[in-house]
């Protein structure tokens, strides 16, 4: 029987070598280790057998079915890896096709700049302030300090609505409107973005319509060199760290004293380029310490607090930030302009 | 105002510093210089020539050959085909190696045969700005002055050899409209003396007020109004020097009379003007408001109507001069004119400028009487003047002026403590350094023992009025590069944005980030456009500018949704076709025709889709914008904001948008369900007359929004327990609103429903016409326990009955 046994193993594994796919690997399977297979069909033979022999006969089966398996097993896990492998060749797609895209879209490169200009006050312990666009010539000149027939006035400039109101040409008399609001209280510390109007008729630079953003800061013995200070730190944050800024005296009525404030000219870094006519600089804001007057209209003493306020055109930074060539662009809307601010 | 740097040496030695130098000391203390030009603009190696003979060209009837002498000892042979040329005269002349502007280099050549040495120029030739020049200067040759010495370079000639500042002035430093006030500034700039033009005058013995007598009858209107009598001028055209210095500073030599007052109006800021004196009746001046329906012909040969508010010079008669703005016809210097009735005063600012307005007539004299001229300069001037005249127009000055004074204007005095200086600045400034500011200003003053200054301020600066402005002149002498950089000091304070701020910063990067591209429009619109949205505008009256630019941007928007169907239009006509954007921004709302409050701004959102939203992509269909895109923007804006709970859609048919594709958005307020706006489709003709496809719209009211909006996120634990879910298809007529199944199954299923959502709406033959099936996935669940099987079976059927009931459906089985 042992024989027989031997004589099974090597024919079995001799088929097995020969196998080609798993429906003949399966078929072998039940030939040799089924049921009614051949291993069993030789070791129904066993009760004939001796109690000595049976032990050693059944090791000896056990050994040659262990055999048999494993080379089974082995084959099977082979056509397994396979036909995986086929399976993930037959899968395979063209990477280089487009993907689909999650939509995005853009906030108004002016809101964009607004929002930059807000974020870093906030930070810096600012409120952000709004009022009217439509004003009363009260609010919008005469409390800044700019009375009927005052030369810096000019009827011309100005949408008027009636006499006594038009849209407003600054975003100045929000300050007013919020020194009335304090009643009294300081300090004082907003900025107030918006939208103004002037009478310009429209071009590649002009628009009647545009933004502007203005800081207001009332307190005791806020002074000029805090006025400095202050916008060092904000032009750091909003154009880097190398920007540096150049104050030049001015006129507001507003203000007194009054500046106009350059910053480095952030294409060429203060070198020298088109985009600042070579001069290394570019005007960008207007600024000063609050007119005494001022400060009495919005109702504080101007014996017991000073103030500074600042102001710059949104349109003006938009375009040096972007390098947009045409002001007329932020008010048409065309997609493939809008389409352009989509980055974070 | 335009500064010559060869003239402003008169008043300033400043030959040791460049034009360009001065240019930016001034405008680092304040007065901007926009350009510095030269004006000599490429012309070298021309010189003044005598045209010695003329004669006819041989060859061409148009051409004359001359002999010019240009003092190198031979004459030179100059073609020359200007029609004015003629022997005697005194001319400009490139010789052979000069350079004319634009790089014109000049050669020996040969014109039709004849040898020509050089050019003959014309005043355009030589780069002068021909509008400046008199009328019969413009065409042809440039004849110069008969004793221009021979072989002078031209420009010394012409004083080209000359750069000129172009000083950009803010309203308050009208002190720099004249050379002696720029002159000033420099001198406070670089600590330098300023020297005074020479006034004096050889009177005649004659008085002048024998002859002329001044009153001013409008006394608020003038506070000094000063004459001089001037006899036997000889009116010719002015000496060259004079003619080049008003050139360069941009005003036209006229005649030597009128030159000069032009001339002084540039050198002390002080307006004058010369009357013939045989033409003022009586030799009277009177100073005066115009009469009602009085006239005036001013020197432009205008007739100009006079209104009673404006101010007039008159005489015995009538009207001869506006006053500051512009003389009168009628009392003209011309060339018979012997003697000059000359005229230095101070008009009111406000009055002139209003004159010159209504009149649209603006000249250097109104301008400068505008920003109110210096009183101490008045008589200064007029001295200036009759110098000048007797000087350059042989006239005989008049002893004495005659004058009327209303109000003497002195000089103001202002205080400020170095203490307050220092710390309004932020600087540590000594008393030395104080005095030496206020020093080189010009400014004088006292210092006391508790450290206040006591300035009394020049009237020339008539600006400086308070503390804060003597602290300003100190600040920029002493440079605002110079105060330091700080801190604010005192206490923090919290910065943060508002809610409608955070709501709108919150409302700005979900929709962008979901695709859709915001816009800013303007604010003014045309009329017609705020009709077409009558359900946005609530019934306002559009805010009408009183001089608007054009009819189409003459009102304010009532609405934003016109101002976004423009934006599609203009976007459509350049190939734009798929559009997804919104807008936040304010509309304005009044009742009222003619303002007398602020309109009602309120802050609105719109929204507009057209087009595709999805491209057609190689694995995927295009996909076209359609209602429910509009209305998904509006249900994640009331998600974001925390309120979809009390926000409800319900079909609405307001003007201008499809009736069958719009709803009324409705938030449940206290004073229970209103409308804040409107989500749908354009009204098919409206698209049709905008030329656009199907568009999709909605306009929200912000401000209930920001009311309601709960940015509290309430935190529910997870469901321990399982879920049920039942499905249910009803077949209901097609004006079922699947809306309102949603609410009856939500209502009668009570708090175990957790969920109810419609997964398929389908209308079909086998359904018959007018019905449609609608399917609808409950899911139920306790939070405590799990549902049994007969509970929910038996709650399911309550909803099943109850929508069968309600609106007549049929169960699908």
């Amino acid at each position: 029987m042992k024989e027989r046994l031997e004589a099974l193993r090597t024919e079995a594994l001799q088929e097995l070598q020969g196998v080609a796919n798993p429906q003949q690997l399966n078929d072998l399977r039940v030939k040799y280790l089924g049921k009614k297979g051949a291993l069993t069909e030789i070791l129904r033979g066993m009760g004939s057998l001796s109690a000595e022999e049976r032990p050693i006969i059944g090791q000896v089966g056990n050994d040659v079915r262990a055999s048999i398996e494993s080379v089974i097993n082995e084959k099977q896990e082979t056509f397994l890896r396979e036909e995986t492998e086929t399976r993930l060749r037959e899968e395979t797609i063209d990477v280089t096709l487009p993907g689909n895209e999650l939509p995005t879209g853009a906030v108004h490169p002016l809101n964009k700049v607004v929002q930059e200009i807000e974020d870093i006050f906030v930070g810096l312990g600012y409120t952000v302030a709004e009022g009217p666009e439509v004003e009363t010539d009260y609010y919008n000149f005469e409390a800044l300090n700019l009375p009927k027939n005052h030369p810096a006035r000019d009827m011309q400039d100005s949408f008027y609505i009636t006499d006594e109101i038009l849209m407003r040409t600054q975003t100045s008399p929000v300050q007013v409107r919020t020194m009335k609001a304090m009643n009294g209280k300081f300090p004082v510390k907003i900025i107030c973005p918006g939208k103004v109007y002037r009478r310009d008729d429209d071009d590649a630079t002009h628009s009647f319509q545009f933004n502007q953003i203005e800081g207001l800061v009332v307190g005791p013995n806020i002074r000029m060199s805090d006025l400095k200070g202050t916008l060092l730190q904000f032009v750091q944050l909003m154009f880097g760290k190398q920007a540096q800024i150049r104050l030049r005296p001015s006129f507001f009525p507003f203000t007194e004293p009054s500046a106009e404030v350059d910053v480095t000219c952030s294409q060429c870094g203060g070198q020298g380029c088109r985009m600042c006519k070579q001069t290394g600089w570019l005007e960008i804001l207007g600024c000063g310490m609050v007119h005494p007057r001022v400060l009495e209209m919005g109702g504080y003493d101007p014996n017991e607090v000073t103030g500074f306020a600042f102001g710059m055109g949104v349109e003006r930074i938009a375009l040096l930030k972007y390098g947009i060539d045409d002001i007329r662009h932020f008010y048409t809307n065309d997609q493939r302009f809008l389409n352009q601010f989509g980055r974070m | 105002m335009n500064v010559s740097y060869r003239w402003l040496n008169e008043y300033i030695e400043v030959s040791d510093l460049t034009a360009r130098e001065i240019a930016e000391q001034m405008t680092r203390g304040g007065i901007e210089i926009d350009v510095v030009e030269s004006l000599n603009k490429g012309v070298t190696g021309v010189v003044v020539g005598y045209v010695v003979s003329k004669e006819k060209h041989p060859d061409a009837d148009k051409l004359n050959v001359c002999q010019v002498d240009v003092g190198t000892g031979e004459n030179l042979q100059i073609v020359c085909g200007a029609r004015n040329v003629d022997a005697g005269q005194k001319v400009p002349v490139a010789v052979v190696g000069a350079k004319l502007p634009g790089d014109f280099k000049i050669k020996r050549a040969k014109l039709r045969g004849v040898e020509s040495q050089g050019m003959i120029c014309s005043a355009k030739e030589l780069g002068l700005n021909d509008k400046l020049l008199p009328k019969d200067q413009q065409e042809g040759i440039l004849v110069l002055p008969a004793e221009t010495p021979i072989g002078q370079s031209i420009g010394i000639t012409l004083g080209i050899d000359d750069e000129v500042l172009e000083l950009d002035l803010t309203p308050n430093r009208s002190d720099c409209l004249s050379m002696l006030g720029v002159a000033y500034e420099i001198a406070a700039l670089t600590g330098r003396e300023v020297k005074l033009p020479n006034t004096s005058v050889m009177h005649s013995a004659d008085q002048a007020s024998d002859h002329i007598s001044v009153s001013i009858e409008a006394t608020e209107l003038c506070s000094h109004y000063s004459a001089r009598y001037i006899r036997g001028v000889k009116v010719a055209p002015s000496p060259q020097w004079l003619q080049n210095r008003l050139i360069a500073a941009g005003v036209r030599p006229i005649n030597n009379v009128v030159d000069v007052t032009n001339y002084v109006m540039l050198e002390y800021g002080q307006p004058l003007h010369a009357f013939d004196a045989a033409k003022v009746a009586g030799g009277r001046i009177v100073v005066r408001q115009a009469k009602p329906g009085e006239t005036l012909t001013t020197l432009d040969d205008q007739e100009r109507k006079l209104e009673p508010q404006m101010l007039v010079i008159a005489d015995a008669e009538k009207a001869i001069a506006l006053a500051g703005v512009m003389g009168g016809a009628n009392s003209e210097v011309t060339a018979d004119t012997t003697d000059i009735l000359l005229e230095s005063a101070r008009f009111d600012g406000s009055t002139v400028r209003k004159t010159s307005r209504q009149l649209g007539l603006r000249s250097e004299s109104s301008a400068r009487f505008e920003k109110e001229v210096d009183p101490g300069r008045v008589i200064a001037a007029l001295n200036r003047a009759a110098s000048l005249l007797e000087q350059c127009a042989e006239g005989h000055v008049t002893e004495g002026i005659v004058e009327a004074i209303t109000k003497n204007i002195e000089p103001s005095v202002v205080q400020v403590a170095l203490n307050k200086i220092n710390q309004y600045l932020g600087t540590s400034l000594s008393k030395l350094e104080v005095e030496a500011i206020f020093l080189r200003l010009g400014f004088e003053g006292s210092l006391d023992e508790n450290g206040v200054f006591t300035i009394t301020v020049p009237t020339r600066r008539g600006e400086i009025t308070r503390d804060v402005d003597l602290i300003e002149e100190v600040a920029r002498l002493y440079g605002y590069d110079n105060i330091p950089t700080t801190s604010i000091e005192g206490s923090t304070t919290p910065g943060a944005l508002t809610k409608p701020q955070a709501i709108r910063r919150d409302l700005r990067k979900r929709l962008t980030d979901s695709g859709l591209n915001e816009v800013i429009s303007y604010s003014f619109t045309g009329p017609e456009r705020t009709k077409l949205f009558p359900a946005l505008t609530n019934g306002a009256v559009p805010v009408r500018l009183a001089m608007p630019m054009s009819e189409d941007r003459s009102v304010l928007r009532t609405s934003l949704l016109p101002q976004l169907l423009e934006m599609a239009v203009y976007n459509r006509n350049r190939k734009n076709e798929n559009i997804a954007v919104f807008e936040l921004g304010s509309v304005f709302h009044t009742e009222e025709e003619v303002l007398t409050h602020l309109p009602q701004e309120k802050h609105r959102f719109a929204l507009l889709l057209t087009g595709n939203a999805v491209q057609a992509q190689w694995n995927r269909k295009a996909e076209a914008y359609n209602f429910y895109h509009a209305k998904g923007v509006v249900e994640t804006i009331v998600n974001t904001l925390g309120i979809s709970g009390s926000v409800r859609f319900e079909a609405a048919q307001p003007e201008g948008f499809h009736p069958g594709r719009t709803a009324a958005v409705l938030l449940h307020t206290e004073a229970g369900w209103t409308t804040i706006g409107y989500v749908g489709q354009l009204h098919p003709a409206l698209q049709q007359q905008s030329d656009l496809p199907d568009t999709y719209v909605a306009e929200l009211d912000l401000a209930p929004l920001y009311e309601y909006a709960d940015f509290a996120i309430e935190y529910k634990t997870l469901p321990r327990y399982p879920a049920m879910e039942r499905d249910i298809a009803v077949v209901v007529d097609t004006a079922v609103q699947a809306g309102r199944l949603l609410e009856t199954a939500s209502e009668t299923a009570g708090e175990l429903l957790e969920s109810v959502r419609i997964f398929d709406v389908y209308a079909g033959e086998k359904l018959g016409a007018g019905k449609k099936s609608v399917a609808l996935a409950l899911v139920y669940r306790h939070a405590e326990r799990t549902l049994t099987d007969e509970e929910v079976t038996e709650l399911h059927s309550a909803v099943v009955t109850k929508i069968e009931q309600t609106f007549g459906a049929e169960l699908r089985k």
